[in-house]
């Protein structure tokens, strides 16, 4: 049952045939016997139970708030949440307790779900690997797979089994570990550069970028407010339309969400793709983009011809500008949204008192580490009166330039966009920290980068496994707004590719009851 | 040489909450206890641009023959100290909300205020920006008291070309500003609360070269302390320059207690503030009638031609008003505007007597405005109200008693017991003897004494007038004089 969808839990919560605090502690239970994962940051025991015990009591009231009452979710460690602990992954807000929850996470509560914890990424948000946080790396859970054991040769008999884990991906890596080792049924994470997807692809998961201003921003933590979104990471693209539905919309606590009503939508089973017209944008093969993705990229296409969609190759010809772009974008307003962190009000104080300026130093020095210190340098640096036209200025010019690639291919008549998420499957850790952050980040953003640079809409689906055993994504990118059409398109690509359950024994153990005869048959089940 | 004073004021929006958040608004309230996670710059709090600020500077704009800019922005202005939580300021850098104004002012050209000029000074521009928060420096205890209850209040940013010359010409250029804002009340405007903040640019050079380099004076809190500072700077620097010495572009403090200005201490170099647009506001898009979608719900947006229409008269319009409606001069529109309630005061005053306004005025601005003066009290702490104030004009134009009289009973009123003219005039016995024949009597019996010589009519009047206390009419008095002498 643990591995099931959302949505079959949630029935089975509604038929009674499990209890929320029974899933509630199946869950938290499961986390702790996962902790070497190191996905969460914080478990939320005592309120996570308190909330499943009042959902309980409004199931058998008969009265549950809708489809997210009793489920058990989990929240990327930068968005606000009273009263837990909200870290960020960094020294600079060890032990801040936040007096408010952000908008996205008051929506989930407001609709019954149960708050397992807070979970780990790269500090403050800056990373592809979730490895750069102050609590320690984020470990992939299909490291630990029957999928991966398996294909992977041992470099000696007296090696530790666990050197050779491989990474989540970043920095929502925490969120997509604990959605893929099923210690919850959906996860909260950002995106900024592909912070969702990226994760979502190496751990085997469905992560939904969703189109700037129209999920509130209101409490989660900024890295490039121009760029980010609250990210959503679930096991089936369902799921992600039922979060979605219950997350955007309007917040007049941010001036960035668009006014117009957001209808909440069902996915309904494409049957015919015939008028679909697939763009298959020439840049995103892109240089490191490995043999065994190529091939997987080229079979969606085939799949989606052969099933009538119209196929066709199109340019977004300033993608290679990209990289450099964000870098400029992005470093300038981490320099400002990071100037407030001082020590004064919040969050850590260093002892040195000399003076304001002296302790303000010394705090930003013992609470960053050398990731978000360099990019503050950087910011500050194109922020300069003297660089600001040539760096800021011209990097906004062709943000426009950008933008406007994607403007012409969806005016062109094309649909959707299907490009691969990552270069390759996940790496194993020792081989990812043999690159500085930067390096890595730069490599690996350049195929999920541009949807935030554009705004739009984008969504990573598990395609297949890798040689290796170990999950590769595919990307779908849709029109502004348009995350109807996106999801029923990556729904119908789910369907068709059947991705494998991941094989853990930890849930194993765990998973006693109800769905046993289910364990190992695919997860795409028909909704009763 | 000539003298160059620009000016940059900071006028405080007067509304319930402060310019980005909900938190309100209010002077001298403990500290810390105005402060919304926002203003706290608490991780993940977002700016919601309050509407009533940008009314407030969309009028005041207005008012100063501005260009309203329809579509305007918002920046971050960056830099460290402990009264700005966020480490950044949200202020209008690149394109502000209205540009290219003038203010006219008005001079007299002697103390006596009995000849005025009119002068005008450019409006740069008016931005809306953030307010800072205060920080109290403990020396002794080697520490910091930072309170945020300011922290994000919303401000007008005004900018004056330098267009003017002296210290006077920059005190009533703020002095008309100030009431043009309280007339609008898009800002209380009061300096003495920190509503009303400003620094004064100044430069001095010869004609035909170049103009030289300014400093900013700083730390001025009234408008009597602004004129001082600007001339005491304008005059350090001729006397700096005469001597050979240069002028620093700096920034100086105006110390009160000495009169002059001293450098001040932390500015160490120019500060780069790394401008950069605040990503978090959208431009701030303003309609008049023409540009005003037809299905747009008024409440959402922000009508530049609604406001106008609503304007209020200004300061100049309702001086003007007064000078025709009740033919007074000119100055003494000025004085009547200068002093908060003074002008309702005269008003009602004229509604409730018959006494002529151009009469009235003399009373207002001798009597009523010195006896204020002389105690510090306001108009609305005047222990005469415009009713008895009515009153007493009303038994002076009927002649019930002299002016000399009347000035006594106002005297008397302003000891604020409670006493009507009538119970004044009657206690003090000073009502005019308008009975003929009372005063037949009086001066049959006065000329008794005397002789009936016709050049000492006026002693004989004057007599009269001592006999009767002052309370009979030397008119009738004389004319009854000449009767009997010429009898």
């Amino acid at each position: 049952m643990m591995g099931n969808t959302m949505s079959l839990v949630s029935a089975a919560l509604k038929e009674g045939r499990v209890a929320p605090t029974e899933l509630c502690q199946r869950c938290l239970s499961l986390i702790k016997s996962t902790k070497f994962l190191n996905a969460y940051i914080t478990v939320a025991e005592e309120t996570a139970l308190k909330q499943a015990e009042e959902s309980e009591k409004r199931y058998k009231r008969g009265q549950p708030l809708g489809v997210l009452d009793g489920i058990p979710i989990a929240v990327k460690d930068n968005f606000n949440t009273a009263g837990i602990e909200t870290t960020c992954a960094s020294n600079m807000l060890k032990g801040y307790i936040s007096p408010y929850n952000a908008t996205v996470v008051q929506k989930l509560l407001d609709q019954g779900a149960v708050l397992l914890g807070k979970t780990n990424l790269d500090e403050f948000a800056m990373g592809s690997g979730s490895t750069d946080g102050v609590f320690g790396p984020v470990r992939n859970p299909w490291s630990y797979s029957r999928q991966y054991k398996e294909k992977s040769v041992p470099k000696s008999h007296s090696e530790d089994k666990d050197s050779n884990w491989v990474i989540t991906g970043g920095s929502s890596g925490g969120s997509a570990a604990a959605v893929s080792s099923f210690t919850c049924f959906a996860a909260l994470g950002s995106d900024t550069g592909g912070s969702t997807r990226n994760p979502a692809a190496h751990c085997g998961v469905v992560g939904l970028k969703p189109t700037y201003g129209l999920i509130s921003r209101h409490g989660l933590i900024p890295l490039v407010n121009s760029m980010d979104v609250p990210g959503i990471l679930t096991r089936c693209v369902d799921d992600a339309a039922v979060v979605l539905g219950s997350l955007a919309g309007h917040d007049p606590k941010d001036s960035t969400t668009i006014q117009d009503n957001f209808k909440p939508f069902e996915l309904s089973d494409l049957t015919d793709v015939s008028k679909l017209s697939i763009g298959i944008p020439k840049e995103y093969h892109a240089p490191g983009l490995s043999s065994e993705i190529l091939a997987l990229w080229s079979k969606a296409a085939d799949l989606f011809k052969n099933a009538g969609a119209k196929v066709i190759e199109v340019s977004l010809p300033h993608t290679r500008y990209s990289i450099v772009c964000y870098h400029v974008l992005c470093t300038a307003e981490v320099a400002s949204n990071m100037a407030r962190f001082d020590g004064l009000e919040y969050g850590h104080r260093s002892d040195m008192n000399k003076s304001t300026e002296s302790m303000y130093a010394a705090t930003r020095r013992e609470g960053f580490n050398d990731v978000v210190r360099g990019r503050i340098l950087s910011g500050n640096y194109f922020l300069l009166k003297q660089n600001y036209e040539n760096y800021f200025i011209k990097a906004q010019k062709v943000r426009r330039l950008i933008a406007n690639d994607f403007v012409k291919v969806f005016g062109s008549g094309v649909d959707i966009l299907l490009t691969p998420t990552t270069l390759s499957d996940a790496i194993p850790y020792m081989e990812f920290i043999k690159e500085d952050n930067r390096t890595r980040s730069a490599q690996d953003d350049i195929l999920t980068q541009a949807a935030n640079m554009a705004g739009l809409p984008a969504i990573n689906v598990p395609t297949a496994l890798s040689e290796r055993g170990l999950p590769v994504g595919l990307q779908f990118i849709g029109r502004s707004f348009q995350e109807k059409q996106l999801l029923t398109v990556a729904k119908w690509f789910e369907k068709q590719v059947k991705f494998p359950m991941i094989q853990l024994d930890e849930v194993k153990r765990h998973d006693h009851g109800v769905f046993q005869h289910q364990k190992s048959a695919s997860f795409l089940e028909h909704r009763t | 040489p000539y003298k160059v004073v620009g000016l940059e004021i900071h006028a405080q929006i007067s509304s319930n909450s402060k310019l980005f958040s909900g938190s309100q608004v209010q002077f001298a309230a403990p500290p810390n206890s105005l402060v919304s996670f926002f203003d706290a710059s608490l991780p993940g709090t977002l700016p919601v641009l309050n509407r009533r600020c940008v009314e407030a500077a969309v009028m005041t704009g207005l008012a100063l023959n501005c260009s309203i800019n329809k579509k305007s922005l918002f920046d971050r202005k960056h830099y460290f100290y402990a009264d700005l939580p966020a480490g950044y300021q949200i202020t209008q850098q690149r394109v502000p909300i209205a540009v290219n104004g003038s203010l006219s002012y008005s001079l007299c050209i002697d103390n006596k205020m009995s000849q005025m000029v009119t002068k005008t000074v450019r409006i740069k521009q008016i931005q809306l920006e953030q307010d800072s928060g205060k920080s109290l420096h403990d020396d002794v205890r080697s520490q910091t008291l930072v309170d945020l209850n300011r922290a994000g209040v919303g401000l007008m940013e005004v900018v004056m070309e330098p267009d003017m010359c002296c210290g006077e010409e920059a005190a009533a250029a703020v002095r008309e500003l100030q009431l043009i804002l309280q007339t609008l009340g898009s800002s209380q405007a009061v300096m003495a609360e920190g509503q009303l903040r400003v620094d004064a640019n100044v430069s001095v050079h010869h004609p035909g070269e170049p103009y030289g380099v300014r400093t900013e004076v700083k730390n001025i809190n009234s408008i009597r302390f602004l004129a001082k500072a600007v001339d005491y700077e304008i005059e350090r620097q001729i006397e700096e320059l005469e001597s050979g010495g240069t002028i620093l572009n700096e920034t100086r403090a105006f110390d009160s207690k000495l009169g002059c200005t001293v450098p001040m201490r932390d500015k160490e170099g120019k500060q780069d503030y790394r401008f950069m647009p605040e990503p978090n506001l959208p431009p701030l898009i303003l309609y008049n009638a023409r540009s005003l979608p037809a299905n747009m719900n008024h409440q959402q947006v922000v009508n530049i031609d609604w406001i106008h229409e609503r304007l209020p008269d200004l300061p100049s319009v309702k001086r003007a008003k007064l000078v025709e409606q009740y033919g007074i001069l000119p100055e003494h529109s000025f004085t009547l505007l200068n002093e908060a309630g003074l002008t309702e005061f005269f008003e009602d005053v004229i509604k409730q007597t018959q006494m002529k306004p151009k009469k009235v005025i003399g009373w207002i601005l001798n009597d009523l405005l010195s006896y204020l003066k002389q105690h510090s009290l306001t108009v609305k702490e005047s222990p005469v109200s415009s009713f008895l104030l009515a009153d007493l004009l009303n038994r002076l134009e009927k002649k019930e008693i002299s002016s000399t009289a009347a000035k006594q009973v106002f005297a008397e009123l302003w000891k604020g017991e409670g006493k009507t003219p009538l119970e004044i005039v009657k206690e003090k016995k000073l009502q005019l003897i308008q009975d003929q024949e009372d005063l037949e009597r009086i001066c049959q019996a006065v000329m008794a004494i005397k002789s009936g010589n016709r050049k000492v009519l006026n002693k004989l009047i004057g007599l009269v007038q001592r006999e009767t206390q002052g309370r009979s009419n030397p008119v009738l008095v004389k004319q009854l004089l000449e009767k009997k002498l010429s009898e």
